[in-house]
């Protein structure tokens, strides 16, 4: 999965599943706290428990023009991360919580980033509770990583590990001697989280159209997902094999009536990923190659309008130190729709069309200065066959070991209105983020 | 007659004196300083500390495994403990001599591993004064080695070996190094830069004898350009404590067992 396109979507209604989740986490919650109370007080001399954290201030100004609500910050808040860890062998416990002031929307909340407990034997190993799992090859491209992303926590500038979203699941890690696989069970679904419609100007095919649903697949057991990745070292290659049934976690449209429509569902199809990759030296760097092929499961013919295409996704990746402390990476993506034709001759004629063949371009360089602790680095996207694109300069400076400060930009544009990067023209910004860390 | 054997003598003298060649004392001087044992744990304390004072800490465990004779293939495996940035982060390399490593590094906060192409000849390892080359060995056969004397470095006797690269991929153009002709452990080495002036120093600080392997558990690097000066301490040092070819995996870089990073 690419960077996805936002598109097609307008304001967000409160999730159907929104409920039951909420139930589940703090049922999470509360086991997670009954098995560090269990793992403290049995035996504390044996136990190892350890808590860190950061206090972190993140804002970010938009830059180019105002809010659609008026505002002038895409991000404002203050925020508390505590990390505890105990363990204790075989078990672990591992708990991630945020707590943080948002200044937009004026409220208060708690975060559970990840709350898990590991259980550990010499030739397997099985994690429990919210989880972030990252696979796949890409430097912000998506193939076989198919698990939740907060892309506007991307967009808004806020440090890179928000991008990630934890899933609440299983995974089941088995070693032996000829090869390593980690098997997930995800039985609630998590979607990719967008940028809210009050804070960014994204493209919108129906605009007069306000009565708007999500739809959320019910968690019950045919709707687990499963994913399973396979690895192994191939001549020095470190060697993958990745599949995946579950669905897509980027909302599509689902008009009442696509030539009257009065209410828009927001829904999420069903698909299975068989993908592999390969990385390893060469040509005095280290090279990547990453594919997928995205079954899209309720859409097979192409002729569904309301689902995506299959599709197959490539990468070709290279990353390489020029110079002391100076590294390039470069890669090269391609996606291409299969049963274009039908795609084509389905699609209702007021929305935009996507290619067969969608190409993206990114550039990363990252320099180091002063002993490593200043940072400068520039990141971009560039769509080849769109000709949109985003760019991410960045200077970091760590003032102290527990200091540091990061200034950088998000500036979008070109292609389409309606394309990936091109309908984010107007939410140019310039972030702040500041963080304590112990 | 006499003054011709006198000749004779003062010719011959020089290879008479050093009988081990500077290859041979820089090969066992690799041995001893990073091969001993089937295998090392140490915790690293490590202090960047700038012209003006100021103080940075790394911390971390260092693992390291020898695949084969000494100068053959080596795994390292290391956890941070400080600072806080890039606490439980693991960082592991494959080292060969003849070829350029394997570097994996387990970033926590995103569940990711990733291969970074680092060259270890230039880079810095962790911001400090030390190369990557510094930390875990640059191969004998890049430089050519020269024996320039023998002499006293306070009470220890030393060779003193010329190297210099044989390819210009490294920023200095030589390197004398103090080596102890007892246990073979470089107790100091002199980097010159391009213009031949003096860069950067090493000294060992303090060598302490464990498991009857003498270990170099202070040592210092200081660039003479800059000011700046790390210096490095290891604790909790230990050989052949039967550290498994298993460590050296995705796996465990993304969960180090406790045992191995105390």
């Amino acid at each position: 999965m690419k960077i996805q396109r936002i598109g097609h979507r307008g304001q967000k209604t409160v999730s159907i599943g929104d409920l039951p989740r909420r139930e589940v986490r703090l049922f999470v919650v509360f086991c997670l706290l009954s098995a560090l109370c269990v793992l403290l007080s049995s035996d504390a001399i044996a136990s190892d428990v350890s808590l860190h954290g950061f206090v972190q201030g993140n804002y970010s100004f938009s830059s180019r023009a105002s809010n659609p609500d008026g505002g002038d910050f895409k991000w404002a808040e203050e925020r508390v991360q505590l990390k505890l860890d105990a363990s204790k062998e075989p078990l672990r416990l591992f708990i991630k919580t945020d707590a943080f002031y948002d200044h937009i929307d004026e409220k208060a909340q708690i975060e559970l980033r990840e709350g898990y407990i590991d259980y550990i034997e010499k030739k397997w190993d099985l994690r429990a509770g919210r989880q972030i799992i990252t696979w796949g090859l890409g430097d912000l491209i998506f193939i076989n990583d198919v698990f939740p992303k907060d892309y506007e926590a991307f967009f808004s500038g806020r440090p890179m590990e928000y991008m990630k979203k934890g899933i609440g699941g299983a995974k089941i890690g088995l070693y032996p001697a000829f090869a390593s696989f980690e098997f997930i069970a995800i039985p609630i679904f998590e979607p990719n989280n967008y940028t809210n419609a009050r804070r960014f100007y994204m493209f919108d095919p129906m605009p007069n159209v306000t009565n708007r649903e999500e739809k959320n697949p019910p968690s019950n057991l045919e709707n687990t997902e499963f994913a399973l990745r396979a690895y192994r070292d191939i001549a020095g290659f470190d060697a993958a094999v990745y599949l995946y049934r579950g669905f897509y976690r980027k909302p599509y449209m689902m008009p009442d009536d696509i030539n009257s429509t009065t209410k828009i569902t927001y829904h999420y199809p069903k698909l299975s990923v068989y993908g592999a990759s390969l990385q390893g030296r060469a040509l005095d760097g280290v090279l990547s190659f990453e594919a997928g092929y995205y079954d899209s499961r309720q859409d097979r013919a192409g002729t569904d309008y309301t689902a995506p295409n299959s599709q197959t996704k490539f990468l070709v990746g290279y990353q390489r130190q020029l110079w002391e402390d100076f590294t390039i990476g470069l890669q090269y993506y391609n996606e291409y729709m299969h049963d274009y034709s039908e795609y084509v001759k389905n699609q209702p004629s007021g929305l935009p069309k996507d290619r067969k063949l969608y190409q993206l371009a990114t550039v990363r360089l990252t320099q180091l200065l002063m002993h490593q602790t200043l940072k400068l680095s520039f990141f971009s996207f560039y769509s080849t066959s769109d000709g949109d694109y985003m760019l991410n300069p960045e200077i970091k400076y760590n003032f102290s070991d527990h200091i540091w400060a990061a200034i950088g930009a998000n500036v979008f544009g070109g292609g389409e209105k309606w394309s990936q990067f091109g309908q984010l023209d107007r939410n140019d910004n310039i972030y702040l983020q500041l963080r304590y860390e112990f | 007659m006499i003054r011709y054997l006198i000749f004779l003598i003062a010719v011959l003298l020089p290879f008479e004196v050093f009988a081990i060649s500077a290859e041979d004392v820089m090969k066992k001087s690799q041995a001893a300083f990073l091969y001993q044992g089937k295998d090392f744990k140490s915790r690293v304390m490590m202090k960047l500390i700038s012209k003006g004072g100021q103080e940075r800490i790394r911390e971390l465990s260092m693992l390291r495994k020898n695949f084969g004779e000494a100068g053959g293939d080596q795994k390292f495996f290391m956890y941070f403990f400080q600072p806080a940035d890039v606490k439980d982060m693991t960082f592991m390399v494959y080292k060969y001599p003849a070829k350029d490593d394997d570097r994996w590094l387990f970033v926590p906060a995103i569940n990711m591993v990733r291969r970074i192409a680092a060259q270890d000849k230039t880079s810095s390892f962790v911001g400090s004064d030390f190369t990557y080359e510094d930390v875990s060995g640059r191969d004998i056969q890049d430089d050519t080695h020269a024996m320039l004397k023998e002499e006293k470095l306070g009470a220890r006797d030393c060779y003193v070996v010329k190297s210099a690269p044989k390819a210009r991929d490294v920023d200095y153009s030589y390197k004398l190094s103090w080596v102890d002709k007892g246990n073979f452990l470089p107790l100091k080495e002199e980097y010159y830069d391009k213009k031949g002036e003096l860069s950067r120093v090493f000294t060992a600080d303090e060598i302490k004898d464990v498991k009857g392997f003498p270990t170099t558990t202070k040592r210092t690097m200081k660039n003479l350009h800059s000011g700046h000066r790390t210096e490095v301490t290891y604790t909790k040092t230990d050989y052949n404590s039967g550290i498994e070819d298993s460590l050296f995996s995705e796996r465990y870089l993304k969960q180090p067992p406790k045992k191995w990073i105390e």
